[in-house]
C-alpha cells in the first residue's frame, strides 16, 4: 500500500521535549517522518511520550530542542497554516458532552470553515461512514464509547485533511468498535491522507502500515512493523502438550537460559529464544520430556520486549512466600447465581451464572457497557444485585458482606491508592483497614517492601510513583493481607510489556498456591492467561469456556488458527445475529 | 480489630488532607485570608469619614463649629465648599458621606440668644454609616449648644450616661474575632467533609473502601472523627489568636465552649457528609458546600442580628447551628454566660447534629445500592 | 468511500472569522441552557442572595428589646417611661428594679436597659443634672450604638416637650438645633441599599464564578485542546466564551433588578441607559478575572476555590457593600481599590436610590475597565494558543 512517491507530511529532526528540569525529558532527540498514505503506528506504554509527540505535531506545543516541520511548516511560527490543513482527535475524542451529535458536526464545520451549500453532502457522507446517522439528536455524553470516537473522527474529518492525528483513539473502546475504526481509517488512506495512530496495544502496531516505537521518551524504531518483527523471526516457539500444567511450565520456562521472554497462549505457552546456533536444538533442549514445541509466527510484541533486553524471569517471590491454599474441598470460591441488575427499564446484567473453583483464573470479556463491570462490581459488594446473589468463599455478599470481603484483594483499573500517602502509609493503610494485628503488618509490609523493590520509594507519594511501580504497590496493597479470591479489574492497561510480565507471574504463581482470580478486561493478551472466560454481551454471559475452546469454537476453514480478538469479534457478532433472528 | 481498622481510616484521612498541596490549601489559606480580612476590614464601626461644610456664616460660632468637627477623631477631612450646587454635587458624587451646612444667621442668633439651626445633610445610600455619622455631629453640635446656651435653671441639664458593659469600648473585633471562631470551624467541617468523600470518588479510592472488610458506620465514623480534630484544632488557633493578637477577654469556661464545640462540629460535618453523598465531584462538593454556607451565615446573626429579620423569617433560623453556637462563643468570651444558658444552646446543636448525621448515614447507604 | 472533497471555493477570511465566532457563541449558548450548574450559578444562586440580603440582612435595628427600669413610679418617671414604649425603634418592657434585666442581658433577651433613678422625679422638678443611665450589651457593638443613639433621642425628645409644656414657648429649645435630613433614603431602610449591592455580587458569581468554571472544564475534558487544533484563533475563542456570558450577566442583573424594584419595592431613580452601562463596565474585568482564573488552573476545582477567594469574598467584604471602607486600616483600604465591586457598588446603589449621577459614574466605569483591561492582557497570555 505504500507509495514510494509519498511525500513525508511531518518531519522530526532531533525532537526534545521537557516538562521541569529536574524528571527526565518527556521526549528524547526523537527524529523521524510521517508520509502521506499511510497509517503511521505512534507505539508505546502509557509515558513514552506520544501524547506529547503529537501535541508537538499540532503545534499546540513548541519543542526545547530540535524542530517539528509539518505540511511544510515549521510548528513554532506557522502553526495556524497548520491548524487549517490537519484533523485532530485528542484523547477523550474532544467532544462536547453536552451537544449533540448534529450540534457538534455543525460546531465543527464552521469552525473549520466548511462551506454551507456543501455541508448536507459531507455530513451525510459523514454519518453513513461512522453509522451515526440514527443518533444524530443524541447528547455527545448519552453515546457509547465506541460511538464517541466514530463522531470524534467524523467532526476531526469534515474538511478532508491531509494529516490527521489520533492519540489513542481505541482507549475505552472495544475490539468490534476498534475494527470498524480500522477500517475506517484504512479508507482514507487510500485517498493520500497521513494518519498518525497513538496505541499501547502492541497488536495494533502490527497492523500499521509503519511504526515509530517509543519507549520512555527514547525512539526505539523507526521502521515498517514487519521488520522490527524480522529480529525475533526463527525465535518464537509455541510449546504444548503440558496440559493443566502451563503455569508451571512458562515458570520452569523462562528461569531457564536461553529464553528471553514467554507468555501463556490459551494451554500452549509462547517463548522467545535468545539467538543461538541452532534455535530448534535449544527448544527441544527447553521443551525437555513430554512437550510438543513448534516454531511460530513472531509478533509484534515478542519484538518489543526482545528490543527491551527480554521478560523477567518467571520466579514469583510473593508467590513462593505465599501460604498454599488448601484445595481439596472443591467448593467454588467465587460464585454468581442469577446475577441480575437493573437500572430503572435498563437491564445492565440479566441472570449471569458462573462458579470459580479454587486456583483459577475467571476473564469477564466484553464491550464496553456491555455489563462485565456491573457483574464484576456486584460479586465483590460494590453493587447490589436486583436479583440472584453472589457468593465469595462461602460468605453470602448480601448477609455477611464484611466476612466475604476480609477474604477477597481487589485492585482497580487506574490504580486506586491513596495518591496523596506515601509508599509506606499506603501500605499500612491497607494492613489497617484489613485488621492485621501488629505483628503481621509489620511483617507482610515488610515482606510487600522487598518482594517488589519498593525500598528505594517508601517515602515517596504513590501518585508520583512511575506507572510501573504504582501498578506493583497496588498489587502488594491487593495481597497484604492474604487473600483467597483477587478481583482485578483491567489491571495492566497502559502499563509496558515488562512490567505486565511480572505481574502475571506473580498472579499466575499465586494461583498455584490455590490463590482464585477473577479478572476483567479487553486486553486479549490478558484474556490468553484465563483459566475459563465469559463473554458479556448485552448484560447476557453468550459465551463461556477456555480460551482455546473459544477460539475453536469460530475456527473456520479460512482462519484455522484465530486469535482470542478474532474469537471474540466473531462471538459477538453470532450473539447479534441471534437475537435478531 | 475494628479499632485497628479505624484507626487505619483515621490516619489516612488526616495524612491524605495534609500531604496533598490543595488540601492544605484549602485548610490553611481561607482560614487566615477571614482572619485578617474579617477581624480588620469587617467593622460596622464608622470612623475616617469625609464631610463637607458650605459656611455661609461670617461671625465666629461657624468657624467654632467646623473647628470643632475638624477636632473630633472620627472625621478625617472636612473640605469647604462655597455654593449648594458644589454641596449637591459632593454628596451626590460620594466624596463625603455627610455635609453641614451653616446658615448666614447663625452666629447672629446665638449671639442674641436665639435658637440657632444647622443643616445637616446625609447620604441615605449608606443609611447606616449615615445615622452613626448623624449621631456624632449632634453629639459636637449639643456640646457646643450648652456651652453657648445662658444658663437656663428652669432647664434641667437631662444628661444621659452611656454603659457598656461586656466590651465597654465597643470594639468591634470583640465582637468579630469570636465570631470568627464559629464562622470557621463550620468553613473547615464542611469543606473537609464535603470534599474528602468526593475526592475519593474522583480517584476511584472510595470503591477500594468499599470492598475492604470496614463497615459502612466505620467509614462514616472514619469520615467524621478527622474534621473533628481538624475543625478542633482551628478553633484553638482563633481562640489564641482571639485572645492574644486581639485581646479579646475570654470570661467563661473553656471546658463548656469546647464541649458545645463538639456538639456543633458533629452538626456541621454531618451537613458536610450530606453535601458529598450528593456530589460526584471535588466540584460539585464545593458548590454545594458554598450554598449552604452563605445562608448560614447570613442567617446566624454573624453579619447582622436576628432581631432584625422579618418576623417570619426569623424561625428558620431555629435550624442553623452557627445561630447556636455564635451565642455560646459570645457568652462564654463576653458575658460569663452561666452552664445552664450553654446547654439550652446545645441541646438544639445536638438535635441537629442527630439530624444531619442520620439523614447523612442514610443516603449513603441509599447510594450504595 | 472518502468524506466530501471541499467546494474549492473557500469562504474569505472575515466571514470566516464571522462564522466561527458565531459557531463558538452558539456552542456556548447551547451548553449555558443545558448545564444544571449554570444554571444554579446564574439563576438559582442570585434569587438566594437576593432573597437573603432583601429579607435575612438588615442593618435596621427596628423594635429592639429593651428593658426600663423606673426606679420610682412618680408621673413624670412613668411619662418619660411612656415615651420610651412610644418610641418605633424599640419594645420596652417596664421594671422597678435593674437586676430583673440584668440576667437578661447576659443571655441577649434584651439588648439594652433604661435606668431612670428615683431621684429624676424629685430633681427633674427642680436643678441639678439628673442622670439616666443607658446600659447596653457591648457584645454587639453595632445594636449598642443605635441603642444608646435612639435612648439618647427619646430622652432629649422628651425633655424639650416637657419644657415646653412647663415654661410654654421657646425655652424648651437648645440653643443649636440640627435638622438632618438624609437625601435619597428618608425611611433610611437598609434594605435600599443592601438589595442593589447584591446584585453587585450576583454579576461577580455570574461573571468570575461561572466562567471560570466552564472554560476550566473545557481544559479537563480536553475540548480546548480539539478547539486550538482548529483554525479558531485565540482572539476567537476568547470572544466566542466572553459574549454569552457577558449576556448571561446582563440577564441575572435585570432578573434581580426587577425582583428588586417589584419584590422589594426598592425605588429606581435612575436612567435603564445607566444601569446598564455600569453593569456592562464592571463585567469586563469581573470575566477577566474568571478568565485568568480558569487560565491558570485549568481545574474546575481549583478554579471554584479560586473564583470564590478572590471574587465572591472581596466583592462582598472589600466593596463597601455592608463594611465602610473609610473604617478599615489604610492597607486594606488600598487593596480595595483593585476590587471592582468596590466601583460597581456605589454606581448601582445611585441608579437605584439617587439618579444619573454621571459625575461619579463615569470615572468608576473608566476604572472597572482599566481592571478589565489588564486582566484580559493577563488572561490571553496565559492562553495563548498553547498547552504548556
Amino acid at each position: 500500500m505504500t507509495t514510494p512517491a509519498a511525500p513525508d507530511l511531518v518531519r522530526l529532526e532531533a525532537v526534545t521535549k521537557r516538562f521541569g528540569t529536574a524528571a527526565p525529558p518527556a521526549l528524547d532527540a526523537v527524529s523521524g517522518q510521517i508520509r502521506g498514505g499511510e497509517i503511521t503506528g505512534l507505539v508505546g506504554p502509557d509515558g513514552a511520550g506520544k501524547t506529547t509527540l503529537i501535541r508537538l505535531m499540532t503545534g499546540l506545543m513548541r519543542p526545547d530542542g530540535g524542530s517539528v516541520q509539518v505540511l511544510g511548516f515549521d510548528t513554532g511560527r506557522q502553526a495556524a497554516r497548520i491548524h487549517g490543513a490537519i484533523g485532530y482527535m485528542p484523547q477523550r475524542f474532544g467532544l462536547y458532552e453536552d451537544l449533540s451529535v448534529a450540534e457538534n458536526l455543525t460546531l465543527y464545520a464552521d469552525l473549520r470553515g466548511l462551506p454551507k451549500p456543501d455541508r448536507p453532502a459531507v455530513f451525510d457522507q459523514l454519518l453513513t461512514f461512522t453509522d451515526l446517522k440514527r443518533f444524530t439528536a443524541r447528547l455527545a455524553g448519552r453515546l457509547s464509547g465506541g460511538m464517541k470516537q466514530k463522531l470524534g473522527l467524523a467532526c476531526a474529518l469534515l474538511r478532508k485533511p491531509r494529516l490527521l492525528l489520533l492519540d489513542e483513539p481505541s482507549v475505552g473502546v472495544d475490539p468490534i468498535s476498534r475494527r470498524d475504526l480500522w477500517a475506517m481509517v484504512e479508507e482514507l488512506t487510500r485517498d493520500g491522507i497521513g494518519v498518525v495512530w497513538s496505541t499501547a496495544y502492541l497488536d495494533e502496531a502490527e497492523a500499521c502500515d509503519r511504526v515509530l516505537l517509543l519507549n520512555q521518551g527514547k525512539l526505539l524504531f523507526a521502521g515498517l512493523p514487519a521488520d522490527l518483527t524480522a529480529r525475533v523471526a526463527g525465535r518464537v516457539f509455541k510449546l504444548a502438550g503440558g496440559s493443566g500444567q502451563r503455569r508451571r511450565v512458562l515458570a520452569a520456562a523462562l528461569e531457564q537460559d536461553g529464553v528471553v521472554d514467554g507468555v501463556v497462549q490459551g494451554e500452549a505457552v509462547r517463548l522467545v529464544l535468545a539467538p543461538a546456533e541452532d534455535e530448534a536444538a535449544l527448544a527441544g533442549r527447553i521443551a525437555g520430556e513430554g512437550h510438543r514445541i513448534a516454531p511460530t509466527e513472531p509478533r509484534f510484541e515478542d519484538a518489543f520486549v526482545d528490543l527491551l533486553g527480554g521478560g523477567p524471569g518467571g520466579r514469583s517471590a510473593l508467590a513462593e512466600s505465599a501460604t498454599p491454599l488448601p484445595t481439596d474441598d472443591g467448593a467454588p470460591v467465587i460464585e454468581a447465581r442469577g446475577l441480575t441488575k437493573r437500572f430503572g427499564d435498563f437491564t445492565a446484567a440479566d441472570d449471569i451464572t458462573f462458579a470459580i473453583p479454587r486456583g483459577q483464573i475467571f476473564g469477564l470479556l466484553g464491550p464496553n457497557g456491555a455489563g462485565k463491570s456491573t457483574t464484576f462490581k456486584m460479586l465483590c459488594g460494590l453493587l447490589k444485585p436486583t436479583s440472584g446473589e453472589g457468593r465469595v468463599a462461602g460468605f453470602d455478599l448480601r448477609h455477611a458482606g464484611a466476612k466475604a470481603r476480609n477474604r477477597l484483594g481487589y485492585m482497580a483499573q487506574k490504580f486506586s491508592l491513596y495518591g496523596d500517602l506515601s509508599v509506606a502509609q499506603n501500605l499500612a493503610f491497607f494492613a489497617g483497614v484489613y485488621g492485621l494485628s501488629r505483628r503481621r503488618r509489620r511483617e507482610r509490609s515488610q515482606l510487600m517492601v522487598e518482594i517488589f523493590d519498593l525500598g528505594p520509594h517508601l517515602g515517596m507519594s504513590a501518585k508520583d510513583l512511575p506507572l510501573g511501580l504504582k501498578q506493583r504497590l497496588a498489587l502488594a496493597c491487593a495481597v497484604l493481607h492474604e487473600p483467597e479470591a483477587l478481583f482485578l479489574d483491567e489491571p495492566t492497561s497502559g502499563v509496558d510489556p515488562i512490567t505486565r510480565r511480572e505481574f502475571w507471574s506473580h498472579i499466575n504463581g499465586l494461583v498455584e498456591k490455590g490463590v482464585t482470580v477473577l479478572v476483567t478486561t479487553h486486553f486479549m493478551d490478558e484474556a490468553e492467561y484465563c483459566d475459563r472466560i465469559s463473554l458479556i454481551y448485552r448484560g447476557r454471559s453468550v459465551a463461556l469456556g477456555s480460551p482455546d475452546e473459544l477460539k475453536a469454537a469460530v475456527a473456520t476453514a479460512d482462519a484455522p488458527d484465530p486469535t482470542m480478538e478474532d474469537a471474540f469479534v466473531a462471538l459477538v457478532r453470532r450473539s447479534e445475529e441471534a437475537a435478531a433472528a | 480489630m475494628w479499632r485497628t481498622r479505624l484507626r487505619a481510616l483515621i490516619v489516612k484521612e488526616l495524612l491524605a488532607i495534609l500531604r496533598d498541596p490543595r488540601g492544605r490549601l484549602v485548610l490553611i489559606l481561607p482560614p487566615i485570608m477571614q482572619l485578617v480580612v474579617f477581624s480588620f476590614a469587617a467593622t460596622l464601626d464608622v470612623t475616617n469619614v469625609d464631610v463637607l461644610v458650605l459656611n455661609r456664616d461670617a461671625g465666629r460660632w461657624g468657624v467654632e463649629l467646623i473647628h470643632r468637627i475638624d477636632g473630633a477623631p472620627t472625621f478625617a477631612t472636612v473640605a469647604t465648599v462655597d455654593s449648594p450646587e458644589d454641596l449637591q454635587a459632593g454628596i451626590d458624587r460620594q466624596d463625603a458621606i455627610a455635609a453641614i451646612q451653616i446658615g448666614p444667621e447663625f452666629s447672629r442668633d446665638i449671639a442674641a440668644g436665639r435658637p440657632a439651626e444647622v443643616q445637616v445633610i446625609l447620604d441615605g445610600r449608606r443609611s447606616n454609616a449615615a445615622q452613626i455619622v448623624a449621631g456624632y455631629l449632634s453629639r459636637i453640635v449639643d456640646t457646643l449648644a450648652r456651652e453657648v446656651a445662658p444658663a437656663n435653671p428652669n432647664i434641667p441639664d437631662l444628661q444621659v450616661v452611656p454603659r457598656t458593659w461586656f466590651n465597654p469600648n465597643r470594639i468591634y473585633q470583640w465582637f468579630m474575632v469570636p465570631n470568627l471562631v464559629a464562622a470557621i470551624a463550620m468553613l473547615v467541617g464542611l469543606v473537609v467533609t464535603g470534599l474528602s468523600i468526593a475526592r475519593e470518588r474522583e480517584l476511584g479510592t472510595f470503591d477500594q473502601l468499599m470492598v475492604s472488610p470496614l463497615r459502612t458506620h466505620e467509614i462514616l465514623i472514619g469520615k467524621v472523627i478527622p474534621p473533628m480534630m481538624i475543625g478542633t484544632v482551628h478553633i484553638t488557633v482563633y481562640i489564641l489568636a482571639a485572645v492574644f493578637v486581639f485581646g479579646v477577654p475570654l470570661r467563661g469556661s473553656l471546658v463548656l465552649l469546647y464541649g458545645s464545640a463538639i456538639f456543633y462540629l458533629l452538626a456541621v460535618i454531618g451537613v458536610g457528609l450530606f453535601v458529598s453523598a450528593l456530589s460526584a465531584t471535588q466540584q460539585q462538593a464545593i458548590l454545594g458546600a458554598f450554598l449552604f454556607m452563605v445562608p448560614a451565615m447570613l442567617l446566624s446573626g454573624l453579619a447582622t442580628p436576628i432581631d432584625n429579620m422579618p418576623q417570619w423569617l426569623q424561625p428558620i433560623t431555629l435550624i442553623n447551628p452557627l445561630r447556636y453556637f455564635l451565642e455560646i462563643v459570645w457568652g462564654v468570651f463576653l458575658k460569663d454566660l452561666p452552664p445552664e444558658e450553654i446547654l439550652a444552646d446545645t441541646i438544639p446543636l445536638a438535635l441537629i447534629a442527630v439530624a444531619t448525621l442520620g439523614t447523612a448515614s442514610w443516603l449513603f447507604r441509599r447510594r450504595m445500592e | 468511500m472518502s468524506p466530501a472533497a471541499p467546494s474549492p471555493a473557500a469562504p474569505s477570511p472575515a466571514t470566516g472569522r464571522m462564522r466561527r465566532f458565531a459557531a463558538l457563541v452558539v456552542k456556548e449558548s447551547t451548553q449555558v441552557v443545558r448545564d444544571p450548574s449554570s444554571i444554579l450559578i446564574a439563576l438559582v444562586l442570585p434569587m438566594i442572595l437576593l432573597f437573603l440580603f432583601g429579607y435575612g440582612v438588615s442593618l435596621d435595628a427596628t423594635r429592639t428589646r429593651i428593658g426600663v427600669v423606673m426606679e420610682a413610679a412618680t408621673p413624670v418617671i412613668r411619662d418619660l417611661a411612656a415615651s420610651f414604649q412610644a418610641s418605633r425603634y424599640f419594645e420596652v418592657e417596664l421594671g422597678h428594679d435593674r437586676r430583673q434585666f440584668e440576667d437578661r442581658l447576659i443571655l441577649g433577651e434584651v439588648r439594652g436597659i433604661v435606668v431612670i433613678p428615683a431621684q429624676f422625679a424629685a430633681e427633674g422638678a427642680g436643678r441639678g443634672a439628673p442622670t439616666i443611665q443607658v446600659i447596653v450589651d457591648g457584645s454587639e457593638p453595632n445594636t449598642a450604638s443605635f441603642v444608646e443613639n435612639y435612648a439618647q433621642g427619646v430622652v432629649s425628645r422628651w425633655a424639650q416637650m416637657r419644657m415646653t409644656d412647663v415654661t410654654g414657648g421657646l425655652a424648651g429649645q437648645p440653643a443649636i438645633a440640627v435638622e438632618q435630613r438624609f437625601w435619597f433614603n428618608p425611611e433610611l431602610a437598609s434594605r435600599n441599599f443592601l438589595v442593589p449591592g447584591s446584585i453587585a455580587i450576583v454579576m461577580t458569581l455570574v461573571g468570575t464564578l461561572l466562567t471560570a468554571l466552564v472554560v476550566a472544564r473545557e481544559w479537563e475534558r480536553g475540548t480546548m485542546e480539539a478547539m486550538m487544533a482548529t483554525p479558531v484563533t485565540a482572539a476567537e475563542l476568547l470572544a466566542g466564551k466572553i459574549l454569552p456570558y457577558f449576556l448571561l450577566g446582563l440577564a441575572s442583573m435585570t432578573v434581580c433588578v426587577l425582583a428588586a424594584v417589584f419584590v422589594f419595592a426598592v425605588p429606581f431613580r435612575g436612567s435603564v441607559l445607566a444601569l446598564y452601562a455600569v453593569s456592562a463596565c464592571f463585567l469586563v474585568p469581573a470575566l477577566g478575572q474568571g478568565l485568568l482564573i480558569s487560565a491558570a488552573t485549568k481545574n474546575q476545582f481549583l478554579a471554584s476555590q479560586l473564583a470564590l477567594f478572590s471574587g465572591f469574598l472581596p466583592s462582598f467584604l472589600l466593596s463597601g457593600f455592608l463594611f465602610e471602607i473609610s473604617s478599615m486600616p489604610e492597607i486594606i483600604q488600598y487593596l480595595t481599590l483593585i476590587v471592582p465591586a468596590r466601583y460597581l457598588i456605589p454606581c448601582l446603589q445611585s441608579v437605584f436610590l439617587a439618579g444619573d449621577i454621571w459625575a461619579m459614574f463615569l470615572p468608576h466605569m473608566a476604572v472597572m475597565l482599566l481592571i478589565g483591561a489588564v486582566l484580559f492582557v493577563l488572561a490571553a497570555r496565559n492562553m495563548r494558543k498553547r498547552i504548556a
